[in-house]
């Protein structure tokens, strides 16, 4: 054996082993390990920063729970994670790997943002559901690019959708410094306000929720339906877990591309308008902080479930607000709730690999065995 | 054959121990191979062969036991200490990167640092010598199957091995090919290399080897002198009990149900085969085999039959090159195929047959949703999974699935307990064309039995079967017609009751030189003109 | 427009394509061990933080640089434990790699947005360096840009004549033929995951200290992305990598001197353009799957498992 590699089983005695069946426990278990080892690296980076690891841990995690308003905000930034993580498990779960629901999210916002302010008046009570309409429509285009390109030229998913969140993110910042400011907005890089039809009703007083949230909950319930007793999502997980089979079967490859896709994409576009026609109001350069991102690690924290996803879009919302609050109350910079993000996604695959294999330690028996026979 | 009683035997193995998570897969073997001696190790599928000769060769560890090399107890840690002790193996699947040349492929298998372009003149020579003729610098993935043999022996034959390991050679050869290795087995075993064959065929072994082990169920289950046996009593060890061979009752075959006229396809795979003007008819009530070494087109018909592959996307009119039960079907998808009356068996049972991930139910809806007969397991784009549990609870009581039921996952079965439900699952769908490739690759013995009765008994129900198969024993034993796939061409079908093994051999290298003793191979026929 | 006007362009151009030649041959080195890690934009913002915080906290570019290279490496390791070691899913662990990242760096660099940092400097040969035309275009750069045409040097004769090429090469085409013959193949791919680490580091590093010398949330702007497209531009081919950087150096650079040159397109046009660029390009190379079949690592994103 050469020395690198026993240097390597020196480190890291173990051997993986493949469980005969896959673990039913582990794989409920293993976001609960995940939350709870983000958790723990949180107080070890408390501490680090010389803050009271108690004190911290009660300000980003407790606080943002504490009142109605919080428990309002928790929803309200669970609503566009939970729409575009619905969408993108779906996706993930058939093998396509849209991962620009960012962009997607930022059509849908620009296209539902359209109606508003053109129609907006004239449409009166039917202003809303119009928007909704073009908000999905435009996720739904732009997700369209990446389909097309894959199931015509076989292009990488992966790559276009990406690049065309950053195209996105340059439409939304011409057309907001360009044609759709605010003439009488002293020059600042934003729309008109929506009229007051266009704004989505709230849902409690004394709130900022809106009726996106149960909208994302139906979402969700339908995801459910979808993905687990129609034929449409059956093919779709198959061609996910066997393409091969999913091939032998006759499920076209191409509808299962252009399927995940248009899903995607349409409930980044309902999201993307929700926040607009929601807590913002109107269009600015900046309609998101990452949702379509954090969306990737909801999805895979919520075990590509939908019910999972709602679960866990709660807890990145909170981590979210978590770190606004530690903002404001422990002086901590806000961009630790990214940190958090990323370490939970990573504990998450890590602990995830234990529903299929488990641990064992090498055992050195050609070793022992030589020692007997000399 | 020379051993000689002064020298120590070359390799023994004693105890030796294997444990997998669901298998104990060699259980206390002991084996002993002598200078100058061709060994066969015997045993059916599964039987633990392959696992042991990968202890030997330093892939795999076992969890017990003593390997004594030349009188020496020895710990082979990888396939470099084994290499470096004198063992070489040619692999059942080879070893050798498609994308690297022939010299590349040898210069990363040998031990002593040295460049793939001073490699060239020792490989020649070493070729020349033993009559095994490859060129350095071809890449791997435009040869035959068989050249590819020859490079892993030449590159096993440069580091001057004294115990040399070949695991299933024959399985890709030709008839021909076989006698010609061989000759260089024997050659070799004469000069004092041990040679560790590893084979289920009776018949080979009896012609070449000197003495043999046979494993059943990860156990030894005796030692012979082939010579001195018959078929009988080697299958009798290797299996445990008498085989009881298939039997086809003559009957008159029926409508032509499965057509093929002049089929060409080019393939999209650049290492695929094309196929060229292939015609084909197969009736209600008949079993037709097509023989032929892997990598011939094989893959590339089965997926045109299956409707994986199109035909007549370009040109519509060639649609009609593949008919099924009357109707032109090259366009149409292979759930479209279903709907007509065609059962598919693919080679690849887990991940193509069926979805590892997935349970024996839901695994019933992959074909069985858009199967021909209405099997109510869709109702208005629904899943009905009580219709679907039930058809494969029945599959699994009628085809006697060994498993915990209509909820295991489909990864946990063995290769013999899937395979027997997936084909139970296409007869359950009561087809009227069945393709099968490769029906009892890798399977147990009594797996391969059911399966093949199974196939018998949808023939005597009028069902036209076409069976791919690299076993030729298999196809003599099941089909009423064979022909011969070399090349991306197919011979014309010949009543197997009056064809021989060596017709199909001759066959089988009939329109080009693909096996292990030609000169030259052209990747394609070319039209020469005079 | 005369000739003295291109000198400058040429000159951004080479400037801007340096970042992306190490990413992409880095990540080339990476895929074809047959690992591929979609982290690169990830690596190369965490490479950039620490280059910039170790030459704010030392002013030596050397360590700055060094320490790039080592936090990239580290992150990458991560990535090949979690891969390589434990299994885990490429594209899902490569993702997280990225996000985490992203949310590492801005985490890291909190205190230092708006600081000035010495730039890295440029080579200044007395005597050659002044030399007209040839000088300006070709011989005055920073040592950077030298050490990537070296390095694009190095990498063809590795992956072509060296052995341990070869057999990096071969871990990448058949992990499990690699194995039976006796490579130690999670060895192998944990020295190109940390190579391709390593190289994203300096990549990012050049983005903090040469290119733009300061530290941005999310500088890279997805340079990282554009370098994973590059290597599938580039069908694994170094020599294609370093057209296709230059070609992209151009493209970025384009957009700075379009409106200088009286083109009237909103600048947010000019900005998309890369990006619009690499989808265009991927098209290009794409479009037939022989090209892509045929170049491809073979195991390209499939996990190994020695005893599985």
């Amino acid at each position: 054996m050469s020395l690198p590699s026993q240097l390597l089983q020196t480190l890291w005695p173990f051997r993986l082993e493949k469980r005969p069946e896959p673990s039913s426990t582990m794989r409920l278990a293993s976001p609960l390990i995940a939350a709870t080892a983000m958790a723990l690296t949180g107080l070890i980076v408390f501490l680090i920063l010389g803050k009271d690891p108690v004190t911290a841990f009660q300000v980003f995690f407790l606080k943002p729970l504490s009142t109605t308003y919080d428990l309002g905000e928790l929803a309200l930034k669970a609503t566009p994670l939970m729409l575009c993580a619905l969408g993108l498990a779906l996706g993930f779960r058939a093998n396509v790997w849209n991962i620009g629901a960012e962009g997607q999210l930022t059509l849908g916002a620009i296209a539902g943002s359209g109606i508003a302010l053109f129609w907006g008046e004239a449409l009166g009570s039917f202003a809303l559901p119009v928007m909704m309409i073009a908000g999905a429509l435009g996720g739904m285009a732009w997700a369209a690019i990446p389909a097309f390109l894959r199931t015509r030229f076989h292009t990488n998913e992966i790559l276009v959708s990406l690049m065309l969140v950053y195209i996105a993110q340059q439409l939304l910042g011409y057309l907001v410094h360009g044609p759709w400011r605010d003439p009488d907005g002293n020059n600042f890089p934003q729309s008109k306000v929506f009229v007051e039809n266009a704004i989505l009703p709230m849902l409690v007083e004394g709130t900022r929720v809106t009726a996106a949230f149960i909208v994302a909950l139906l979402l969700a319930v339908a995801s459910w339906v979808f993905s687990t007793k129609t034929f449409a999502g059956y093919r779709m997980l198959v061609a996910g877990l066997a393409p091969q089979a999913a091939a032998y079967a006759g499920f076209s490859e191409r509808r299962n591309i252009w399927l995940a896709l248009l899903i995607g994409g349409g409930m980044a576009g309902l999201a993307g308008i929700s926040e607009v026609a929601g807590p913002i109001g109107l269009l600015q350069p900046v309609v998101s902080p990452g949702y379509g991102f954090a969306a990737i690690i909801v999805a895979f924290v919520g075990r590509l479930h939908p019910f999972g996803i709602v679960l866990a879009s709660l807890l990145m919302s909170l981590l979210y607000l978590g770190g606004e609050a530690a903002q404001i109350d422990l002086q901590l910079p806000s961009s630790i709730t990214g940190l958090f993000q990323g370490s939970l996604l990573f504990y998450l695959l890590a602990a995830d690999l234990f529903i299929t294999f488990r641990l064992r330690r090498i055992r050195r028996e050609s070793r022992a065995v030589a020692g007997v026979a000399s | 054959m020379t051993t000689d009683a002064a020298l120590p035997p070359r390799l023994q193995l004693r105890g030796i121990t294997k444990r997998y998570p669901a298998v104990l897969a060699n259980d206390h073997i002991d084996l002993t191979v002598g200078v100058g001696e061709i060994h066969a190790l015997l045993g059916e599928n599964g039987a633990g062969k392959s696992t042991l000769m990968k202890i030997v060769y330093g892939v795999t560890r076992p969890d017990e036991g003593i390997i004594v090399w030349e009188g020496k107890a020895v710990s082979i840690a990888s396939p470099a200490e084994a290499r470096r002790l004198g063992i070489g193996m040619v692999f059942q699947h080879f070893s050798l990167f498609e994308t690297l040349t022939v010299a590349e492929n040898i210069a990363l298998a040998m031990d002593e640092k040295i460049k793939p372009a001073l490699l060239a003149p020792r490989i020649r020579e070493v070729s020349e010598k033993y009559g095994l003729p490859v060129d350095p610098n071809r890449l791997t993935h435009s040869m035959s199957v068989g050249e590819r043999q020859r490079v892993e022996i030449v590159r096993c034959l440069l580091q001057s091995p004294r115990l040399l390991i070949m695991d299933e050679p024959t399985s890709v050869l030709t008839p021909q090919s076989v006698l010609k290795l061989f000759e260089t087995l024997r050659r070799l075993a004469s000069e004092g290399v041990s040679i560790l064959y590893i084979s289920h065929k009776l018949d080979e072994i009896r012609a070449l080897c000197d003495t043999a082990t046979v494993l059943r169920g990860g156990r030894l289950s005796g030692t012979a002198v082939p010579r001195d046996e018959s078929n009988a009593s080697l299958a009798r060890l290797m299996v445990g009990s008498d085989l009881t061979a298939c039997q086809l009752q003559p009957r008159e075959p029926g409508e032509i149900e499965l057509e093929l006229t002049n089929l060409s396809l080019t393939t999209r795979d650049p290492f695929g085969t094309r196929l060229q003007d292939l015609n084909l008819r197969v009736r209600g009530g008949e079993i037709v085999g097509i023989a032929g070494v892997s990598g011939n087109g094989q893959k590339e018909l089965l997926a045109a039959l299956s409707g994986e592959t199109l035909v007549g996307e370009i040109n519509r009119s060639h649609a009609g090159m593949i008919r099924l039960c009357g109707q032109p079907a090259g366009l149409l998808n292979p759930a479209q195929r279903r709907g007509l009356g065609l059962g598919f068996v693919p080679e690849e049972r887990l991940g193509r047959g069926a979805v590892p991930a997935m349970t024996l139910a839901e695994n019933a809806l992959l074909t069985g949703a858009s199967g021909g007969s209405s099997t109510g397991m869709l109702r208005y784009g629904m899943v009905q999974q009580k219709a679907a549990r039930a058809f494969a609870k029945a599959t699994i009581e009628q085809f006697k699935v060994k498993c915990g039921g209509e909820s295991s996952i489909a990864s946990s079965l063995s290769g013999g307990n899937l395979q027997k439900f997936i084909v139970g699952r296409e007869t359950r769908l009561k087809p009227k064309v069945m393709v099968v490739a490769q029906p009892t690759w890798g399977v147990d013995v009594g797996a391969a039995l059911l399966i093949r009765q199974a196939l018998i008994d949808l023939r005597d129900q009028g069902v036209a079967l076409l069976v791919i198969s690299e076993e030729l024993d298999e196809l003599f034993m099941i089909c009423d017609r064979i022909a011969v796939i070399n090349q991306g061409r197919l011979s014309p079908t010949m009543p197997s009751a009056e064809l021989t093994i060596e017709q199909i051999g001759v066959l089988m290298s009939a329109t080009s030189m693909a096996g292990h003793a030609d000169e030259t191979v052209t990747g394609e026929p070319v039209d020469v003109a005079a | 427009m005369n000739f003295e006007h291109l000198i400058p362009i040429f000159v951004s151009t080479v400037v801007a394509a340096t970042p992306l030649i190490y990413a992409a041959l880095g990540e080339l080195v990476t895929e074809r061990a047959g690992v591929l890690n979609l982290g690169v934009e990830g690596m190369m913002l965490v490479g950039a933080v620490a280059a910039f915080a170790a030459g704010i906290a030392t002013g030596s570019l050397v360590l700055a640089f060094l320490a790039g290279m080592l936090a990239a490496t580290a992150v990458s390791l991560l990535f090949a434990f979690l891969t390589l070691s434990l299994q885990t899913n490429q594209v899902a662990t490569g993702l997280a790699l990225t996000l985490f990242g992203v949310g590492l760096s801005a985490f890291i660099g909190r205190g230092y947005s708006g600081m000035p940092i010495e730039r890295v400097p440029r080579l200044d040969i007395p005597g050659i360096s002044d030399l007209p035309v040839i000088g300006p275009l070709l011989l005055n750069y920073d040592a950077l840009v030298y050490l990537s045409i070296a390095l694009y040097f190095a990498l063809s004769w590795f992956l072509n004549h060296s052995r341990a090429g070869l057999r990096l090469r071969a871990t990448g085409e058949s992990p499990t033929v690699a194995h039976a013959i006796g490579e130690p193949v999670i060895v192998i791919r944990y020295l190109a995951v940390m190579f391709g680490g390593a190289m994203s580091g300096i990549a990012g590093a050049y983005l903090s200290t040469a290119l733009t010398p300061m530290w941005v949330e999310g500088m890279s702007a997805g340079r990282g992305w554009i370098a994973l497209a590059l290597v599938v531009f580039a069908t694994w081919k170094p020599l294609r990598v370093m057209l296709g950087a230059y070609l992209f150096g151009g493209v970025t650079v384009m957009q700075l001197y379009a409106q200088g040159f009286g083109v009237d397109v909103p600048s947010e046009f000019l900005s998309m353009l890369p990006y619009a660029a690499t989808i265009v390009v991927l098209v290009i190379i794409c479009r037939d799957p022989k090209t892509i079949l045929l170049n491809q690592p073979a195991s390209l994103g499939k996990s190994f498992h020695p005893d599985a």
